[in-house]
């Protein structure tokens, strides 16, 4: 038997915070304390951080510094985005486009929008790679469209979005468009001009950064309504007093994610190419969800008939190797994910989903320890099952 | 090296589990808590969660997991429970019998399904909060004893258990008191104050049995008539599922002495009722037998029977029937054998076997 060993596979659900980026944060929690707003040498110095975070982020984003809204994380910007233009346009129209594989984040939001606030929501069907056709998405904006969010790479199933293609038809009809760019972030392209975006959602936690921090990119003209009120931090779109060190780790985590882009991004590809193939080769009824190629480099995702994940990620949890369903549970309430049902899973493989997510410190080793203990694990579940069955 | 040992810990957030997984991680085991998700009906407006893992009871087991520093998953349990336990209580009721759904969780979801998983896990036991005993005997054979403390011994609803599964069970808390528990869960800094004792009917919304079966099988609910043993029919009764032997109050007829609920009639839709000296009786018939050695006793024997959870063992013979079944005889008359109740033997504090009572006397 192999030694045990503690192999960290869910990178997709956060990431440690790079010391490099600690770093550059430390400063802020202590001598440099001071709140932006004040107009004392203490104040000027964290804006002037928080102002030079800004700019190397509107670079990255190859958007104004004034366009950057600092926020608590992906699901604050998400949020912000959907409430802030849904209320925003409400003059327009209350018709607003989603699709059902998104983060619940969004799903949620708009849920909400329809059930208090009249708004009519539609969820654009989405094919087996949980991506939507954007002639389809067209051909359901009328008149009173306002708003239309789709998700950059999938949290769960790791396809991408043509958001160049989405965003050249929505152009057209005058809608606005946001993405929830949360797993993109630092493996993808973040140019809001090339993607064609309105508003996307970033969160520091998933590159490296430090939780508690991310970012909402709102293009100038959009109209915006504020979800949290009360003092005019960031021209009035978001109250509350900025977290400096977390937004100056985010931007530090973001440079260094650009920087080593390419690297990171080779170094995913190779690991994830065994890691796929070793798992769907020692495996019978294993499959692999989402987009073959259009996907997130770090991102594998599978079914396997005859499994659960609850009792899968049990145990790999025992054997050390630290992964994800398809969404978090933690309450032995094993719903089939909603995903993996709107791409056309049925319920009995849609229980049985498995996520690894790889971090740019993961090696072979890793890998190969991971596969022998998914296959040990799989094999465990399905002969439990078929005992008790 | 030695590798630990690895126990599985059924947990509910209480302090006996809690006291119970504490303990083993003190012995020096390798321990992983465990919660199962049992079914709950939904129809009562404010529950649907099952009175023995609620979301609170939940995150208090998770709590004192992550604080005895153990891992803690929860296990999805709902269908098997529904389809064993649930369903049993809904059909023994329907044939007129009261059942007792412990003996069957037990049966069905301690011991099968967790213990199964707990073993896929590759754990060596499965441990419970249960006050209970089990120890070998000088032939090797795995012994079930009543829990150190008399007020709380459990061994009757573990009356299902067999050599395999004591093999691999612990009982962590069954050598010790409820006060010396208590003191234990100080010493660990685990919460000390009992919610409430395990919940017999934990699946109903509001513990009310006879409301649960009208929502679900309103059949049960026919009125039929209430006849003396002679046969002589004295009122009508509001459906046989509303009434348990024994039961005086609520009856709604009258006659020149007392009358109490004494049998049920399914067939017939009869609820039989007589005088306080019909209520006793000194022999039954117990069916699905299980014997904790394994071996099915081939003669007669005296020994101390249970009929109840809460009842006080009575002496009595015992007579192993040809078809598996047997036949108790008591000295005297016991009043309330039920059918549906635990006949539970015990050889002092050894619990030697257990059955299902299936009607009060020989013929």
């Amino acid at each position: 038997m192999t030694p045990q060993r503690d192999v960290y596979l869910d990178y997709s659900a956060t990431t440690p915070t790079d010391p490099r980026v600690i770093e550059k944060m430390l400063p802020y929690m202590s001598q440099d304390f001071g709140n932006t707003s004040s107009l004392h040498q203490y104040g000027r110095k964290a804006e002037d951080a928080v102002e030079t975070a800004r700019e190397v982020i509107a670079k990255i984003f190859n958007c104004k510094p004034s366009e950057i809204i600092f926020t608590s994380g992906g699901s604050e910007s998400d949020n912000l985005a959907i409430r802030g233009v849904g209320f925003g346009r409400v003059a327009d129209g209350k018709h607003l486009i989603t699709t059902p594989v998104e983060h619940s984040a969004v799903g949620q939001t708009f849920k909400q929008l329809a059930q208090y606030s009249g708004f009519d929501v539609t969820f654009q069907p989405v094919n087996q790679y949980g991506l939507i056709d954007p002639e389809e998405l067209i051909d359901n904006c009328h008149e009173g469209t306002t708003f239309v969010s789709v998700i950059y790479a999938n949290n769960e199933i790791g396809s991408i979005h043509d958001l160049k293609k989405i965003a050249e038809h929505l152009k057209i009809k005058g809608v606005i468009f946001h993405t929830d760019a949360v797993q993109g972030a630092g493996q993808l392209s973040l140019d809001v001009e090339a993607l064609g975006v309105d508003l996307m959602s970033i969160s520091a936690h998933k590159f490296y950064g430090p939780k508690g921090v991310g970012a909402l990119y709102c293009r100038e003209g959009v109209p915006l309504v504020s979800s949290q009120t009360g003092g005019s931090h960031e021209q009035g779109r978001r109250a509350g007093t900025l977290n400096t060190a977390g937004i100056v780790g985010m931007a530090e985590a973001l440079r260094l994610a650009e920087e080593e882009k390419s690297e990171r991004i080779a170094h995913y590809q190779v690991l994830s190419k065994q890691l796929r193939e070793g798992i769907l080769n020692q495996l019978s009824g294993a499959y692999l969800t989402g987009h073959p190629d259009m996907r997130l480099p770090s991102h594998s995702s599978f079914v396997f008939e005859g499994v659960d994940s609850t009792r899968l990620l049990m145990h790999l949890d025992l054997a050390g190797v630290s992964a994800s369903g398809g969404s978090a549970c933690k309450t032995g309430n094993p719903e089939p994910s909603n995903v993996l049902l709107a791409m056309g899973y049925s319920a009995d493989i849609a229980i049985g989903s498995l996520r690894l997510s790889l971090g740019k410190d993961t090696t072979e080793a890793d890998i190969e320890y991971a596969i022998d203990k998914v296959a040990h694990a799989v094999e465990k579940v399905r002969k439990l099952r078929q005992a008790l069955s | 090296m030695t590798e630990k040992k690895r126990v599985v810990v059924a947990m509910s957030g209480g302090v006996d589990s809690s006291v119970a997984a504490a303990l083993l991680v003190e012995q020096g085991y390798e321990v992983i808590g465990m919660m199962m998700r049992l079914w709950a009906e939904e129809s009562v407006a404010g529950h649907g969660h099952n009175r023995c893992c609620t979301p609170e009871q939940m995150n208090d087991a998770r709590r004192i997991a992550d604080k005895i520093g153990i891992p803690f998953y929860v296990l999805d349990t709902k269908d098997v429970f529904r389809n064993t336990v649930v369903e049993y209580f809904i059909d023994q009721h329907r044939q007129g019998v009261t059942p007792n759904p412990c003996i069957e969780c037990n049966r069905h979801i301690r011991f099968n399904y967790l213990f199964e998983n707990a073993m896929a896990l590759d754990a060596d036991y499965l441990a419970t909060g249960h006050y209970a005993q089990i120890m070998q005997g000088d032939d090797g054979l795995y012994q079930l004893h009543m829990g150190a403390d008399p007020a709380k011994d459990q061994s009757y609803v573990l009356c299902v258990l067999d050599q395999y599964h004591m093999a691999h069970t612990l009982f962590p808390i069954g050598g010790i008191a409820k006060p010396e528990v208590r003191k234990l869960a100080a010493k660990f800094g685990l919460p000390t104050a009992s919610k409430q004792d395990s919940q017999d009917l934990c699946f109903l919304g509001d513990g009310d049995y006879r409301r649960f079966l009208r929502d679900v099988a309103p059949d049960m609910m026919e009125r039929g008539p209430i006849v003396l043993k002679t046969g002589e029919v004295l009122g009508e009764h509001i459906g046989l599922a509303n009434y348990t032997i024994g039961q005086r109050k609520g009856l709604g007829v009258t006659y020149n002495e007392p009358l109490y609920v004494i049998a049920t009639n399914p067939y017939r839709n009869a609820l039989i009722v007589g005088t306080q000296s019909d209520l006793g009786d000194n022999q039954l018939v117990a069916k699905r037998m299980n014997w904790l050695n394994g071996v099915v006793p081939s003669e007669a024997f005296e020994a101390d029977v249970k009929i109840r959870y809460k009842a006080k063992p009575t002496r009595g013979i015992i007579k192993p029937l040809a078809d598996g079944r047997v036949h108790i005889q008591f000295d005297e008359p016991l009043r309330d054998i039920t059918p549906g109740q635990g006949a539970v033997i015990y050889d002092g504090t050894q619990c030697i076997g257990g059955g299902i009572i299936e009607r009060r006397s020989a013929d």
